[in-house]
């Protein structure tokens, strides 16, 4: 395999990360400290990376990543970095799925533990989730040269693996990383599906994938990471975590040094120096900080002509000119030439999961780390995670929290066997809790590689005050970079606590928050793109619209047709056209996304008398009537027409975007107030479609398409609701007006919309217009648009509509609103309509009214209200607005200026309903 | 992400509910007699304690009824879930 | 351009604020060491002389809200007693490196409120319009000229959340919300105040109707006033009393990437679709999220909040596709009936009250801090809190910021 990292081309293999290829390569410098300048290497083999980050330039591209996370393959591309990715202007066109697991127990992590904890889950019978983010499970064991139950790690991971495949309920899932822990057993993964098969990706394979969970149980088994040790010039490339050099050694079959002095505060850290031995490494010298060490450790590097140097610790390094480690200083005054210093202080476990469930820690004197306390929820925790160290141990921790977890699942369970391990050195002295070693040179001892912060920089941050570990964390900038503090947190902890002489108990960490790796924006956001982005809406005449060139005005989630264009012509100029035909001939609009909840029962009366300001329960089958409905706070949440169908059975119209919150608010109040009523409420706004006939002449176009109805003004009285057959097809019809002309609504049941429309098109010369000229028909009537004309500040009152607010009715929702100081004060913001006082000038949406000849330049200038709605009149000539002012009612007649972004127009405070004020054109 | 019991379609994603606040705020019998300090207290004032709360969830996505849950506000735990009209058990 | 990566974050001073002791008494208390609280008592000793003050602070100072918002500071607010107060603040923000002689980062990088239907542009320029005649700056632009702020944001017409134009406030920006806590800590603790942390206050001292102190973890703790700065706790703290608070605490969930090259020169808000970002200094990108929908304390929220607006933010910032989630978090928001706050007196004497903010919090703390100082020093309600008081809920006379679509961050 070919590999290029800038622009250089090397070899992998199958396997490799870009880490180890890049090792075997024999490439050390790859990065650079962000701000110091200082050259860097790789630390680690897995996670814990803090230094070598990389942006991938093949496939779909990565801004920023772990070069100890990418997978070689063939044609990899990548670009070093220097502590800041670099976000692609191509699309990313990758796919990114989501997909939704319940399981009855989840086993994170797919370690010795965790195959362990599946087995004796899965056993049991129980559903089992195994998510393991490596590409092959095993976790540590992958480097290990230990024997269980007889078998070499590999083929005793293998038969795991068989074992668990032949459990029916098992599932198996690995390169996925549980990245989210919440509430109620909730857990998020993310799966990489594609990334490490580059140009042979199947195209029709979603590239992430990410995992929803709900999990009965959770067994966390997510082993720890190595922890570093801090001392002068730690950062030089050639300084690796000690079980990472291992790593490299026996899982990847690349040498990390030649010459290696191995630095370390636990047996753990000898027992790597053995590893690196046998893997051909020179181990020039061993310094563990303890005065007492493993015996078995000790004799097992004694074997191989290794002493161990106690109370010893690293005191500086030396690099070469490239500023690669050449040498290591030890507190024994020797200067021992290396090309790698394996430094481990210990293990921290990975209590990320465990802390984001809510999970508390505490720090162990016995692990030298921060473990799991008491779960906050279903959690169990095993191996490594727990401080456990030995392989044993580990193994039989998590049969012991499989079985449990199966149990609590409410199973029966036989624990499996734990299996026999052999050639696995043990553990005899405890670890030392140490962190760093002092140096007068503290501005080159780097507690945070990623965000060059050094011993100095917590000194100070101490010196400043500072106590609480958050403190120190944001005055130093101390994790807060890529690795997410993977490699420092704890570590700054450690060094916090030699500084101020305070326990690490005391001091606790930093609150670990999701997520545990970083999740793409892409994968979050999934197949919710482009058109899925949120859902559209349209009407079952929508085809015709686009067809017709309708342009198109967003609703709510509804498409809906603004105006209809005509080639050539500006908007201006359809919308007169549009209202022209209202006014003078015959037009027609698509009214089909208005909210329509069909109610039935016997107090449908009465509910609608308590919900709507007005009295409902008098209304007469066959008739219909507008209301106003408020919320308990007096204020105007929404209005519409509700006809009486039948003595049972009411039809309630609402405004477009308010159809769901208005059934929900019934709803609400029928269920958790007046459950004793008998209503039933059903949203049928997408089974019925509307078609509004609007105009004088729109008498001549219904009685052409519905010869059977009586048209006449006295057989179909304004307000009335008829059945009858509209050009063929049975239809509704309502003889309702939001212009103020004589105008029908046919509704028929959807399936048919298109069919009517086209019939009522093909009926004569009927213009189809859309939402702008509504709303000028509307505006010119002074009939508010609920969301437009108000902003949830307005009563029916300051709408000029105290005459829908009934006083007879003991209350009604909202009734009691009106009584207090506030609400009860004349000199509320009003409507009014406001006219150019030039009779051309539009004043704009938006513009705010203030005195006339205001000085604007002298800010504040007093508003007294703001233009709510404006258009172009056709039916009066001139521009003509609608406005909120305060006292408004009384003010008709004055003029004020309109200010829209520091321009002043005068305008003329008019009544709200300047076009046919007595209602004489509504019977045509 | 809660899982939130409906007493009537059981256990379910928050992300099928909406949520309504407080429960156990009747509407006043006859508001009219109502001073305007309580009134605002109707309209205006919950309870909003760190610890157990008897809150109000309709299942939106599910089947539309309204319910009361008790529920935790710092552990996020729940410990009751009831329908509408009947009273707070006694729990947490 | 109007700003930045700084190839290094400026030092913050050598020495913050030592460690205090409660004593038995003070003249003033203030409970929460948040950035309103700790403005606050800099502003009592700085305009007031009063010094004998201690901020108790259950936790580590300024790590509840104040370590967990996206720190926007903008004042093109729609009613005039919000510009009224938001507008004193970022005046005070203008001069606060200078005042508190140390680096708060603020950088006046501009805001944009992005309007996505013809409803928004309507309610857009309607703030706008006010925003010019109350001296707050303020503009309309274009579609093409938000594009020629943040060239990332796509403006073309076939998305879902088409870019229909967009209010900017130049002055508005953000800044480091940490060195602001601790600009005003060690300006305080230079003028005597104590700053007392670890120590939560689990009840109130009266005699009669007069507030005379507190009950800590601590021990009682004696005071001539007593003043909550404390949030949505405010709330379980008056309610020892009697009192009651029209406050919800919700759960707020904020995020970051990790360090990304300079992509975005301003701070882009769309209250349509939750998507509130800027570009911090070190390079990392801020977003903050809608609010969550049910009362939480738990400082933390609900995963499909987060999936749901980084949808939003791909449709707007296409180039924020392979940009990653880094760290994510919740703070509590403490929201009023009309998401405006509650400043002032109370039934009792000698208690005081600022809550209520919502997600307005941070972007007021130089006002807040100076305009509660104020009201507490003189024992009546700034001219500046006078609208915000209790009894407003009472009387009607709301401050609906709702209505105005405004709320949010």
């Amino acid at each position: 395999m070919r590999i290029t990292v800038d622009g250089v081309q090397l070899a992998a293999r199958p396997g490799d990360t870009l880490a180890s290829a890049l090792l075997r390569a024999g490439r050390r410098v790859l990065s650079q400290g962000i701000y110091t300048g200082r050259p860097r290497g790789l630390v680690s083999a897995g996670v814990e990376e803090s230094n070598v980050f990389v942006q991938v330039l093949s496939g779909s591209g990565e801004p920023m990543v772990r070069a100890t996370e990418i997978e070689a393959y063939d044609g990899l591309r990548v670009r070093t970095l220097a502590g800041k990715g670099l976000l692609p202007d191509e699309p990313d066109e990758a796919r990114y799925d989501k997909t939704f697991a319940h399981t009855d127990v989840l086993v994170v992590g797919g370690g010795p533990a965790g195959l362990m904890a599946a087995l004796a889950a899965g056993e049991s019978g129980a559903r089992v989730l195994l998510i393991d983010d490596q590409p092959r499970l095993g976790g540590r064991l992958l480097a290990s040269r230990a024997i269980v139950d007889g078998l070499a790690v590999h083929d005793w991971v293998s038969s795991m693996r068989d074992r668990l495949q032949a459990l029916p309920e098992v599932t198996v899932t690995s390169r996925t990383a549980v990245v989210g822990y919440y509430d109620h057993n909730y857990l998020v993964a993310v799966e990489r599906r594609t990334d490490h098969l580059g140009s042979a990706a199947p195209a029709t394979m979603a590239r992430h994938r990410l995992w929803n969970i709900r999990a009965g149980q959770v067994v966390l088994a997510t082993g720890a990471h190595e922890r570093s040790i801090a001392f002068a010039d730690n950062d030089r490339p050639g300084i690796m975590l000690a079980h990472s050099a291992t790593a490299y050694a026996w899982r990847y079959g690349c040498r990390p040094g030649r010459r290696a002095v191995v630095f370390g505060a636990h047996d753990g850290a000898l027992a790597a120096a053995v590893e690196l031995a046998d893997a051909g490494v020179e181990v020039a010298a061993v310094l563990d900080v303890r005065d007492v060490v493993g015996a078995d450790f000790a004799a097992a590097l004694a074997r191989r002509g290794i002493s161990v140097q106690t109370g010893a610790t690293v005191s500086g390094t030396l690099a070469d000119d490239d500023g690669v480690l050449r040498a290591v200083l030890t507190s024994a005054g020797e200067t021992v030439a290396a090309d790698l210093l394996a430094v481990s202080g210990g293990w921290n476990p990975a209590v990320e999961l465990f802390s984001q469930s809510g999970g508390r820690t505490f720090w162990s004197e016995a692990a030298a780390g921060f473990v799991p306390d008491t779960a906050a929820q279903p959690t169990h925790c095993a191996g490594v995670l727990t401080g456990a160290v030995s392989l044993a141990r580990v193994l039989s921790e998590g049969a012991g929290a499989g079985a449990e977890a199966a149990r609590a699942a409410g199973l029966d369970v036989t624990e499996p066997a734990t299996p026999s391990v052999e050639g696995e050195l043990r553990e005899e002295a405890a670890p030392a809790a140490y962190f760093c070693v002092d140096s007068a040179a503290e501005e080159t001892v780097f507690v945070d590689l990623q965000r060059d912060a050094t011993l100095h920089d917590i000194r100070r941050a101490v010196g400043a005050g500072l106590t609480s570990v958050e403190h120190i964390k944001r005055y130093t900038t101390i994790g807060t970079a890529a690795d997410q503090g993977r490699g420092s947190g704890v570590l700054a902890v450690g060094v916090l606590a030699q500084l101020s002489g305070r326990s690490m108990a005391e001091i606790g960490t930093t609150t670990y928050r999701p997520p545990y790796t970083p999740i793409s924006f892409a994968l979050l956001a999934g197949r919710d793109r482009g058109r899925l982005a949120d859902p559209e809406r349209v009407t079952a005449i929508h085809d015709w619209h686009v067809e017709h060139g309708a342009v198109f005005e967003d609703v709510g989630q509804w498409k809906r047709p603004w105006f209809f264009p005509r080639p050539a012509e500006s908007m201006d100029e359809a919308v007169r056209r549009e209202c022209a035909a209202a006014r003078t001939g015959v037009a027609m609009m698509d009214a089909s996304t208005l909210g329509t909840i069909e109610l039935q029962g016997a107090d449908v009366g009465l509910l609608l008398d308590r919900l709507y300001t007005n009295v409902f329960s008098s209304l007469k089958i066959g008739s219909v009537r507008y209301g106003v409905m408020c919320g308990p706070d007096g204020m105007v949440i929404d209005d519409g027409t509700t006809a009486r169908l039948a003595e049972d059975r009411w039809l309630m119209s609402t405004t477009t975007g308010n159809a769901a919150k208005i059934l929900e608010w019934l709803e609400e109040w029928l269920q958790t107030e007046w459950p004793d009523l008998d209503v039933r409420c059903t949203s049928v706004t997408d089974q019925w479609s509307t078609v509004v006939l609007v105009g004088p002449r729109s008498r001549d176009t219904l009685e052409e398409l519905a010869p059977e109805l009586d048209c006449s003004v006295e057989g179909f009285p304004f307000m009335t609701v008829r059945q009858a057959a509209v050009a063929g097809i049975p239809a509704r019809i309502m003889r309702v007006s939001f212009s103020g002309e004589l105008a029908y609504e046919i509704t028929v049941a959807s399936w048919y919309a298109l069919a009517v429309w086209e019939a009522v098109f093909a009926a004569g010369e009927i213009t189809p217009y859309g939402t702008e000229t509504m709303h000028v028909l509307r505006a010119e009537k002074g009939y508010p648009i609920v969301g437009q004309d108000t902003d949830g500040t307005v009563t029916p009152q300051d709408l000029g509509m105290g005459w829908i607010v009934s006083k007879k009715k003991p209350d009604f929702v909202g009734k009691r609103s009106f009584a207090r100081a506030d609400t009860s004060r004349s000199d509320r913001r009003q409507l009014v309509g406001v006219v150019p006082v030039d009779g051309r000038s539009r004043v704009a949406e938006g513009a705010q009214l203030v005195s006339h000849g205001a000085v604007l330049t002298q800010p504040p200038v007093a508003m007294h209200g703001h233009v709510t709605s404006s258009y172009h009149s056709v039916a009066l000539g001139t521009p003509f607005a609608l406005a909120l002012l305060d006292a408004g009612a009384s003010r008709h007649g004055e003029v004020l200026d309109a200010v829209d972004d520091g321009h002043a127009t005068a305008v003329q405070v008019v009544s709200p309903v300047p076009y046919d004020p007595d209602g004489v054109r509504r019977d045509g | 992400m809660l899982r939130i019991p409906c007493p009537w379609c059981g256990p379910r994603d928050e992300t099928e509910f909406c949520y309504g606040g407080q429960a156990h705020v009747p509407y006043p019998a006859d508001p009219s007699t109502v001073d305007d300090a309580d009134w605002a207290g109707y309209l205006f004032f919950r309870d909003n304690p760190k610890g157990w709360f008897a809150e109000r969830w309709m299942h939106r996505a599910g089947c539309q009824r309204w319910f009361n849950v008790v529920r935790h506000t710092v552990t996020y735990e729940i410990s009751a879930s009831y329908p509408p009209g009947t009273s707070r058990p006694d729990v947490a | 351009m109007t700003w930045q990566l700084t190839p290094r974050l400026p030092a913050q001073p050598d020495f913050l604020w030592a460690e205090a002791e409660p004593k038995a008494s003070y003249d003033v208390i203030i409970v929460g060491a948040g950035g309103h609280g700790l403005a606050t008592a800099y502003y009592l000793a700085k305009n007031h002389g009063i010094t004998n003050v201690a901020v108790l602070e259950r936790g580590w100072l300024a790590g509840g809200n104040m370590a967990r918002n996206t720190t926007i500071i903008r004042s093109n607010y729609l009613w005039d007693e919000s510009a009224g107060i938001y507008e004193h603040a970022l005046k005070l923000w203008e001069g606060l490196e200078a005042d508190l002689d140390c680096e708060v980062a603020f950088s006046q990088r501009g805001v944009l409120n992005l309007a996505h239907s013809l409803g928004d542009v309507r309610e857009g320029r309607r703030r706008v319009n006010a925003n010019q005649l109350n001296g707050v700056d303020a503009e309309w632009l274009t579609p093409e000229d938000v594009q020629k702020i943040a060239p990332i944001l796509n403006i073309s017409t076939d998305v879902r959340y088409p870019v229909l134009g967009a209010t900017f406030q130049p002055r508005a920006g953000i800044a480091k919300h940490d060195w602001v806590a601790w600009g005003y800590a060690r300006a305080a603790h230079a003028m005597g105040v104590d700053l007392i942390q670890g120590c939560e206050v689990t009840g109130v001292l009266r005699e009669g109707d007069r507030v005379v102190g507190v009950d800590t973890v601590s021990g009682p703790i004696r005071a001539g006033r007593v003043a909550l700065a404390a949030a949505g706790h405010s709330s379980v703290i008056t309610a020892s009393l009697g009192l009651r608070l029209p406050l919800q605490s919700f759960p707020l969930q904020a995020l970051v990437s990790e360090l990304l090259e300079q992509v975005l020169d301003t701070v882009v808000m769309s209250n349509a679709v939750h998507v509130y970002v800027s570009q911090a200094h070190k390079g990392e990108l801020v977003m903050g999220a809608g609010i969550d929908g049910y009362v939480g304390y738990g400082q933390r929220g609900s995963f499909p909040v987060i999936e749901h607006q980084m949808a939003a933010a791909i449709e707007l910032f296409p180039i924020f596709a392979r940009a990653h989630v880094l760290r994510t978090w919740g703070g509590i928001v403490d929201v009023s009936p009309d998401a405006s706050p509650i400043v002032g007196l109370t039934p009792f004497e000698g208690l005081y009250v600022n809550c209520g903010w919502g997600t307005g919090g941070f972007k007021a703390t130089p006002g807040i801090g100076w305009v509660f100082a104020d009201t507490i020093a003189n024992d009546r309600p700034h001219p500046l809190a006078q609208p915000f008081a209790l009894a407003r809920f009472a009387d009607g006379a709301l401050i609906d910021e709702h209505g105005a679509a405004a709320v949010a961050h």
